[in-house]
C-alpha cells in the first residue's frame, strides 16, 4: 500500500471506530449525568467533602464551585512544585522556579497543558503523577460538567438551577474517566509505554557511550493525557517519545482516547434534551469540520511543499519514521481540533500550510470536535449565534431547542465568543511590541511571528500544543500566557453558565411556523458557516503575516 | 458545617475535593496501575531494556548513537537518524530541531570572532544547510552521490539573497557560502554572483532558494532530518539498504546475510495500514555483533 492510501484508510479506521463507539457512549454518558443514584463510592466521597449531593444548585452557585475548585486547585499544584525536594520521588529535582511554576499550574488546572518546562529533567515522579495528572483528570472533569449544565440549561424548564457541581466532578471523574483509564494505561503498556519509579540510570551504549534511561508511570498519565484532552507530556517531547507512543497502533490507539469523549458528547446532549435528532445535527457540524481539517494536513504535509521538504524530499523534519507523514498529521489535527496539545511530531517543523492548519484548527474555537466539554459548549453557543444570524436573515423568531434566544443569551454568547480572539490577537500584538516578546523566536521572518502566534493561539484556547521552538521558560511568557490560559478558560466558563441559568429559567416556547428547525442539513450547513466566517473574519489578518507569507512566497 | 455560610462552604469542599481526588486519582489510580502492568507486562513496564554480553546496553524502543569518540560513524554499525535531543540520542533532554521548512539562510561564522561564551564564533546552520551537509556526508560514507535539490555540491544551502528586494537585480550574494568559495551558479538574471561575506547584514535582499536539477536522490529522506521525539528507534528500509554494503565490507561476511538480518528487524504497517515500515536499528545491530 502507498503511503497515501494507508494514510487514507487510517483516517476511515478512525471514523469508524469513533462511529461505532459514540452511540453507546454517549448513552452511557447521559445515564452517568442524568441517574439519581449514588454508588456507595460516591457517597463515601461525598461525606468526605462535606457536600448535600442532592442539593439543586442555581448557575452562580455552580459556577462559584468550578471556580473554588479550580484556584485551590492552581494553589496545591503550585505548591506541589515549590516543595518538590522536600517530597517523595523527586529525583534530585530541586523546586520548580515561581513562574514555572505559576505557569504549570494554570496550565494544567485550565486544561491548557502548555508546558514552559521539560519534563524529563523538571519534574519528579509525585509531582507528575499526583498534581499534574491528578489535573489532568479533575479538569477534564469540570469540562464535562460545565457542558452538563449547559445542556440542563436547555432541558429544564422554569427551573432555577442546573445540577449540582460536585457531583458532575465526581461522577465525571469515577464513573466515566477512571475505568477508561485504566483499562487504556494497560493497553498502552501492551503496547510498550513505560509504567515504574525509576529514575534516570545510566547504561553503556553498544558503542561505550553513556545514555540515560528515564522511567516513570507513563502509561497512567499518557491515557488520561488524551482522554481528557489535556496535552502535557510526561517527556518534553511528548507523544514522540518512543516510552510515551511506542508502535504505530498505540498512536492510532491514542487518537481514539483523544476523539472519544468529544464526539460522544452531542449524543449525550441530544439524549437529555430529548431529540437525538439534534444530537446528530451537533455532531454533523462537528464531523464535516474535523474530517475537513484532517485532511487539508494531510494533504498539506504529504505534498511537502516548501524548500527544506522539497530538499528533503518529504516534510520529514521532527517527525518520526514509524508514524511516518501522513500518521503524524492525522495525530497533529486531532490534537488541535480538540484541545488537547499533545503532538507526535513537530508542528514548527511542518510546511507552511500544514502548519497553518493546526493554527486555524485552534482557531475555530476548538469545537470540532474540541475539548470534553469545552468543544460541546462551545458548539452549543455557536449554534445560539446560528439562530440569531438566521432569524435576522429572514425575519424568523430566534430560538433553540425550544428556548427564546434574547437580548441576554445573545449578549452572553457573543462575549464567549469574544475572549479567545481578543486574548490572542492582544497577547500576540503586545509580544511583537516588545523585547521580551520578540526575543522568543527561534525562526526569522514570517515564521517566528508564526511561533508567537501559535503560543497565544494555543494558551487562549487551551490547547497547549506550540510552535516549539519558541523559547517561553521566561517570567515575561509564564505571567503573560499563564493569564491567558486563566481567562481564556473561566471568563467563557462564566458566560455559559450565566447563559445555561438565564435558559433554564424560561418557559419553553411552543413550536410555531416561524421556528427554524434545527436538526436538518440546511442548519448543520449553516452553523458551519458561521463558525468558519467567524474565524476567517477574525484571523485572516494575522495569518497573512504568518503562515500564508511563508507558503505562498 | 451547616452554620457556615454557603460561601465559604463551597471553599472548604474544594479543598476537600482537591485532596479526595489527588488521592483517588493521583495515588490510588497509578499504583494500581503501575501494580498490574508490572505483573503482566513486566518487560515493556520496564522499558524493553537489552541486554549484550550480560549487561544492560539500551532500550529497544529507544534509539542511540553509533559514534565514536570523536562522533565518526563507527563504519561496522547501521547509523541512526539524525538527532537533536542534547548532543544526539540524550534521553535527558528530549527535542526537536524545531526548525522551520524555510529556513534556508545561514548565520557565517566569522573568523576570529567570539561569541558571547568566549568560544570561537561557529554561526549558525540553517536547517536546509544541516541537510545538505548530511546528505552529503552521508553519501561519501557510503559511497554514493549525496547531491541533493537545493543544495550545493559543497553540501550547503543553495541560496541566493537578490538586491533590490524588488525589481530588476542589481547585486546577488550565494549568502552560504563564505568566501573564497566559489558559488553555485555563476550569474543570477544576468548579475554575477558573490560568495557571502562573514559579518554581513543580507536581511534585506529577497531570498531565492535555487533548486538545480538533481533528479535522482540517493540519501533517502529519514537520513537527513532529525525525529519529533529525537530519540527514533528506527531508520526507513530504504536508508538501512543504502547502509548494508558498507556494514557487510566492514564486519567481512555476506551482504545477503545482512539483508536477512534487515528483514528480521523491519517492522510493517500495524494491521497493513498504520504507520510506515520501521527498521530498529539498535536490535539489528545487536544481531550483526552476535553473528
Amino acid at each position: 500500500m502507498s503511503t497515501t492510501a494507508a494514510g487514507i484508510v487510517f483516517i476511515a479506521s478512525l471514523i469508524i471506530a469513533l462511529g461505532l463507539v459514540h452511540k453507546p457512549f454517549g448513552d452511557y454518558m447521559h445515564r452517568v449525568y442524568s441517574g439519581v443514584r449514588h454508588t456507595m463510592a460516591e457517597r463515601a466521597v461525598y461525606r468526605l467533602l462535606g457536600v448535600q449531593p442532592d442539593t439543586q444548585q442555581r448557575w452562580t452557585v455552580y459556577a462559584r464551585g468550578v471556580l473554588a475548585f479550580s484556584v485551590v486547585s492552581i494553589l496545591f499544584v503550585y505548591g506541589m512544585q515549590r516543595l518538590q525536594d522536600k517530597l517523595v520521588l523527586s529525583l534530585g529535582f530541586p523546586p520548580v522556579t515561581d513562574h514555572v511554576a505559576w505557569n504549570t499550574a494554570v496550565s494544567f488546572v485550565t486544561n491548557t497543558n502548555w508546558q514552559a518546562y521539560s519534563g524529563e529533567s523538571t519534574m519528579g515522579h509525585l509531582v507528575q503523577m499526583a498534581a499534574l495528572a491528578v489535573q489532568n483528570f479533575v479538569s477534564a472533569s469540570v469540562g464535562m460538567a460545565v457542558a452538563i449544565a449547559l445542556v440542563r440549561g436547555f432541558a429544564r424548564n422554569r427551573s432555577d438551577t442546573l445540577g449540582n457541581f460536585w457531583v458532575d466532578l465526581v461522577r465525571g471523574t469515577i464513573r466515566i474517566l477512571l475505568p477508561i483509564a485504566f483499562v487504556g494505561a494497560l493497553v498502552l503498556v501492551a503496547g510498550g509505554l513505560v509504567q515504574n519509579f525509576v529514575g534516570p540510570h545510566e547504561v553503556t551504549t553498544l558503542t561505550g557511550d553513556v545514555q540515560n534511561m528515564t522511567g516513570g508511570p507513563v502509561a497512567s498519565q499518557e491515557v488520561i493525557k488524551e482522554l481528557g484532552t489535556n496535552g502535557g507530556g510526561f517527556y518534553n517531547t511528548n507523544s514522540a517519545h518512543p516510552f510515551e507512543n511506542a508502535t504505530t497502533w498505540t498512536n492510532w490507539f491514542e487518537i481514539v482516547l483523544i476523539l472519544l469523549i468529544p464526539f460522544a458528547l452531542p449524543r449525550t446532549f441530544g439524549k437529555m434534551v430529548g431529540q437525538v435528532r439534534q444530537g446528530y445535527a451537533i455532531l454533523a457540524v462537528m464531523a464535516a469540520i474535523a474530517v475537513a481539517g484532517v485532511v487539508l494536513t494531510n494533504v498539506f504535509e504529504l505534498s511537502g511543499h516548501a524548500t527544506v521538504p522539497q530538499a528533503v524530499g518529504a516534510s520529514m523534519e521532527g517527525k518520526d519514521v514509524r508514524f511516518g507523514v501522513a500518521n503524524s498529521a492525522t495525530f497533529a489535527a486531532a490534537t488541535t481540533l480538540t484541545s488537547t496539545g499533545a503532538v507526535n511530531s513537530a508542528h514548527d517543523s511542518y510546511t507552511p500550510l500544514g502548519g497553518m492548519m493546526t493554527l486555524v484548527n485552534m482557531m475555530l474555537g476548538e469545537v470540532a470536535p474540541g475539548g470534553v466539554g469545552s468543544g460541546l459548549y462551545g458548539m452549543l453557543v455557536l449554534a445560539v449565534i446560528t439562530v440569531f444570524v438566521a432569524g435576522l436573515m429572514v425575519g424568523r423568531t430566534p430560538e433553540y431547542l425550544g428556548k427564546r434566544i434574547g437580548a441576554r443569551e445573545i449578549k452572553l454568547a457573543s462575549m464567549y465568543f469574544l475572549v479567545t480572539p481578543l486574548l490572542v490577537l492582544t497577547g500576540t500584538a503586545v509580544a511583537m511590541g516588545n523585547e521580551a516578546g520578540r526575543a522568543a523566536m527561534l525562526n526569522t521572518g514570517p515564521h517566528g511571528f508564526s511561533e508567537i502566534l501559535y503560543a497565544f493561539t494555543s494558551a487562549s484556547n487551551n490547547n497547549g500544543s506550540a510552535f516549539a521552538g519558541v523559547t517561553v521558560n521566561t517570567p515575561w511568557y509564564d505571567v503573560a500566557l499563564g493569564l491567558c490560559m486563566a481567562f481564556g478558560r473561566f471568563l467563557p466558563i462564566i458566560f455559559v453558565l450565566a447563559l445555561a441559568g438565564s435558559l433554564a429559567g424560561q418557559a419553553p416556547a411552543p413550536e410555531s411556523a416561524g421556528t427554524l428547525p434545527t436538526h436538518r442539513p440546511q442548519f448543520v450547513g449553516m452553523v458551519i458557516g458561521v463558525t468558519i466566517i467567524l474565524v476567517a473574519l477574525t484571523f485572516l489578518p494575522a495569518l497573512a503575516l504568518g503562515p500564508l507569507a511563508e507558503g505562498l512566497s | 458545617m451547616e452554620r457556615i455560610p454557603s460561601w465559604l462552604r463551597q471553599h472548604i469542599a474544594a479543598i476537600r475535593a482537591v485532596v479526595v481526588l489527588t488521592l483517588i486519582t493521583g495515588a490510588i489510580y497509578p499504583l494500581m496501575v503501575t501494580g498490574v502492568a508490572q505483573a503482566l507486562f513486566n518487560d515493556k513496564a520496564n522499558g524493553q531494556i537489552v541486554q549484550k554480553d550480560g549487561k544492560d546496553v539500551g532500550s529497544a524502543i529507544i534509539g542511540q548513537k553509533f559514534t565514536d569518540a570523536d562522533g565518526n560513524p563507527v563504519r561496522k554499525y547501521f547509523q541512526s537518524r539524525p538527532s537533536a535531543a542534547g548532543d544526539g540520542y540524550d534521553m535527558l533532554s528530549t527535542a526537536a530541531s524545531n526548525l522551520g521548512p524555510e529556513d534556508v539562510v545561514d548565520v557565517l561564522p566569522v573568523p576570529g570572532a567570539k561569541d558571547d561564551e568566549g568560544d570561537p564564533d561557529e554561526g549558525k546552520q540553517s536547517l536546509l544547510t544541516q541537510v545538505c551537509t548530511r546528505s552529503k556526508t552521508i553519501g561519501e560514507l557510503e559511497g554514493v552521490s549525496g547531491a541533493r535539490p537545493y543544495c550545493t555540491s559543497d553540501g550547503v544551502g543553495a541560496v541566493l539573497k537578490v538586491f533590490p528586494a524588488v525589481g530588476t537585480p542589481t547585486r546577488a550574494v550565494s549568502v552560504n557560502q563564505a568566501c573564497p568559495s566559489q558559488p553555485f551558479v555563476a550569474d543570477h538574471q544576468g548579475v554575477k554572483v558573490e560568495c557571502g561575506k562573514p559579518g554581513e547584514d543580507y536581511a534585506a535582499g529577497r531570498t531565492v532558494p535555487v533548486r538545480g536539477n538533481i533528479a535522482d536522490v540517493k540519501v533517502p529522506a529519514d537520513a537527513v532530518t532529525a525525529s519529533g521525539s529525537g530519540l527514533d528507534p528506527h531508520i526507513s528500509p530504504a536508508y538501512a539498504e543504502l547502509q548494508a554494503q558498507r556494514v557487510a565490507k566492514e564486519r567481512g561476511i555476506d551482504a545477503g546475510k545482512v539483508g536477512q538480518l534487515i528483514g528480521e528487524h523491519t517492522t510493517g504497517r500495524a494491521l497493513g495500514f498504520m504507520g510506515e515500515p520501521a527498521v530498529n536499528v539498535l536490535e539489528l545491530n545487536l544481531a550483526l555483533d552476535k553473528e
